[in-house]
């Protein structure tokens, strides 16, 4: 039937006959259009500060490693000549990025692809009092602060100054547990790459406090030029930290610098979903349980249109039989009734997204703390407060869901229209 | 050639274990242009033969023939398009979609046969003034009479110039003007258009418009009379 207007004025108002019914129907698809907008949008930007925080705190969006590394994390797997690796690579991915000219977008973000080099090895930090074993790193202090949040968490003192300087910065637990302060010395002892013993005396510069426990008691990072010092490193590093202009290029900046490395054979290319999978994996689970919560709510909201429509369909009986008396098909009766629905249904999707939109927006502007938000922060390195995430992907999907259930349900009723009989319909059978 | 042609149907109808007879081998043609009157006291078969001519309900066996077109072995969606195209129907209770202005109940039927927006507004300002409710074509049916309402009915059944309109008890809810005034109409409509008319009725004032009286008593013909109509 084409949807022209006597058609569309029927199923107007034929919808306005029981307006407390329809208005009743309509509310429980508007409030639960508006819940879902809200719940999706407040997820994905939980999500994205999720991802940001704990990628942005040393993982990076991709990183370089030496083949088997990631696995074993021995430190003679390391790449020769990280350094000069990364020059090469932070020098021919922001030149073909903007053939060297402007590194800004449309909105002053900076469209670099940001490159620091990390050399790990465990080994026993000493006080004069006490020991512990920890994780030092060594860094390139002027790109490091462009891959990580850990030189701006310096919580008294300040971050390595150069590439040659003695120094190191450690976390506020460790310096607790160590009892040292600024300006006192650590003694680290380890292994060396080639098995030989390696030993350092490195004064403490500054005191980082991420927050994370567990970080702040086993971190310590010194300059990459002495870390290669103490741990007979030569010129090799074990990671190449890499940072994408934003989440969604990681796959095409994986791709550059794949491409960049083709000569380089053996080393390996990883994203972040491949070195945290577990951040991945919490992420899918929150979205697992959060999706059957939404499903309960669709699934309400369906059997409520079916309802409504069920008893618009049984106590037009009579009306319908006349129209098909008249020379409907059953086929366009049960459209006519789907139209009834699909515009109750649009009604709902559009009011459930604006009123969702301004509350969104108004989060967005404002953000959303809740009871537990600190425990949670601490657990998942996220802030006090969240700004949800509007985007159209996130405005749409659950009213989408929601508009394509109301449908579902009511091709049931519509369904049934095809076995009436227009002789026991007219007796109001 | 006839315009409806039915064969030797039978149907019987099921109240508990009880059989009622609603049709016992009826066999009946009617031609082209013809005004029958079918007459039954209730229960008599004459609302059930209606229903099999216009394709309502499906006899037991036997055969309807519209236009030389046999139409008892349809589906359903064969049977609305025939409805559609064949036939207008009008009802003992008008039964009017309340919801539709006149104007709108007049034009449903021929959006459904899709006939374009502006020739739609032709045909039904024309028949609104055919059957003489100029000035009520936004009225909505609760706003207007019995009479109104059947007139309304009976414009929707002809609008589409459909070749036989079977009427079931036009005249039941009417007054004797209204109900006088309608069958005028019929008349009017049945010369000027010839076309078939099949009333079911016990209305002694309606047969006199007939030109042929078909007695029903029992589900079977119990006379078939031609006679001169007013």
């Amino acid at each position: 039937m084409p949807l022209n207007n006597i058609t569309f004025r029927l199923a107007w108002r034929n919808l306005w006959r029981q307006p407390r019914r329809t208005l009743l129907t309509l509310g429980a698809m508007v409030f639960a259009n508006t819940i879902l907008v809200c719940m999706i949008s407040l997820q994905f930007g939980m999500y994205g500060l999720m991802i940001d925080n704990t990628l942005s705190m040393l993982t990076g969006h991709l990183q370089v490693l030496a083949p088997g590394y990631k696995d074993d994390g021995k430190i003679r797997q390391s790449i020769d000549n990280a350094a000069a690796l990364a020059s090469v690579l932070r020098n021919d991915l922001n030149r073909s990025e903007s053939n060297g000219l402007e590194h800004k977008d449309a909105d002053g973000d900076d469209e670099r692809v940001k490159i620091s080099v990390r050399g790990k090895a465990f080994a026993l930090a000493s006080s004069e009092e006490r020991s512990f074993g920890i994780l030092v790193m060594g860094v390139l202090p002027e790109h490091e602060p462009q891959v990580s949040s850990i030189p701006g968490l310096i919580h008294r003192g300040r971050y390595l100054s150069s590439g040659t300087a003695q120094e190191v910065v450690i976390g506020s637990v460790l310096a607790r547990n160590l009892q040292v302060d600024l300006n006192d010395e650590i003694t680290f002892i380890g292994s060396g790459r080639d098995g030989s013993f390696a030993a350092a005396v490195i004064s403490v510069v500054g005191i980082i406090q991420s927050g994370m426990t567990d970080l702040d008691r086993s971190i310590a990072q010194m300059p990459l030029h002495l870390f290669q010092e103490t741990f007979t490193m030569g010129n090799g590093a074990h990671e190449i930290v890499i940072r994408a202009p934003d989440l969604s290029r990681v796959e095409e900046t994986v791709n550059r610098v794949q491409q960049r490395l083709e000569n380089d054979s053996g080393l390996k290319v990883y994203d972040w979903d491949q070195l945290e999978p577990g951040l991945k994996q919490s992420i899918q689970a929150d979205l697992i349980s959060a999706w059957f919560m939404y499903g309960v709510l669709i699934t309400l909201v369906a059997f409520s249109v079916l309802n409504t429509v069920l008893m618009s369909v049984l106590e037009r009986t009579r009306e319908f039989g006349i129209v098909m008396a008249l020379g409907l098909t059953p086929g366009r009766l049960g459209r006519l009734v789907m139209l009834e629905t699909a515009i109750m249904g649009v009604l709902g999707l559009v009011s459930g997204i604006l009123i969702g939109a301004a509350l969104v927006g108004w989060g967005g502007i404002y953000g959303i703390s809740f009871p537990g938000m600190d425990e949670m922060g601490k657990q998942f390195n996220l802030p006090a407060r969240i700004y949800p995430e509007l985007t159209v992907f996130q405005l749409t999907l659950g009213p989408s869901i929601v508009f394509a259930a109301t449908l579902l349900a009511s091709s049931w009723p519509a369904l049934r229209l095809y076995w009436l009989e227009p002789v026991q319909a007219m007796r109001g059978a | 050639m006839s315009d409806i042609q039915c064969v030797d149907l039978c149907r019987t109808f099921y109240q508990g274990d009880t059989a009622v007879t609603g049709l016992d081998h009826v066999s009946i043609d009617i031609k082209k242009g013809e005004f029958v009157c079918l007459v039954a006291p209730s229960g008599g078969g004459k609302t059930t033969l209606l229903n099999a001519i216009g394709g309502l309900d499906k006899p037991d066996a036997g055969e309807v023939w519209i236009a030389g077109k046999r139409i008892d072995n349809l589906g359903k969606s064969a049977l609305a398009e025939m409805r559609l195209n064949n036939i207008g129907f009008v009802f003992q209770a008008y039964n009017l979609i309340p919801v539709l202005t006149a104007r709108e109940n007049i034009e449903f039927v021929m959006e459904v046969q899709g006939i374009p927006a502006a020739d739609r507004h032709i045909r039904s300002a024309a028949i609104l003034a055919e059957v003489g409710l100029e000035g009520l074509e936004d009225r909505r049916p609760a706003k207007m009479s019995g009479g109104q309402q059947q007139r309304v009915a009976v414009a929707r059944a002809i609008v589409a110039e459909p070749e036989i309109v079977l009427a079931d008890e036009p005249t039941a809810n009417l007054d004797s003007s209204s109900a006088e005034q309608l069958m005028d109409l019929f008349v009017a409509l049945n010369k000027k258009h010839n076309t078939t008319f099949v009333i079911a009725t016990h209305d002694q004032r309606v047969m006199e418009y007939a030109r042929r009286i078909v007695k029903m008593l029992d589900g079977r013909i119990d006379q078939d009379i031609p006679q001169v109509g007013r």
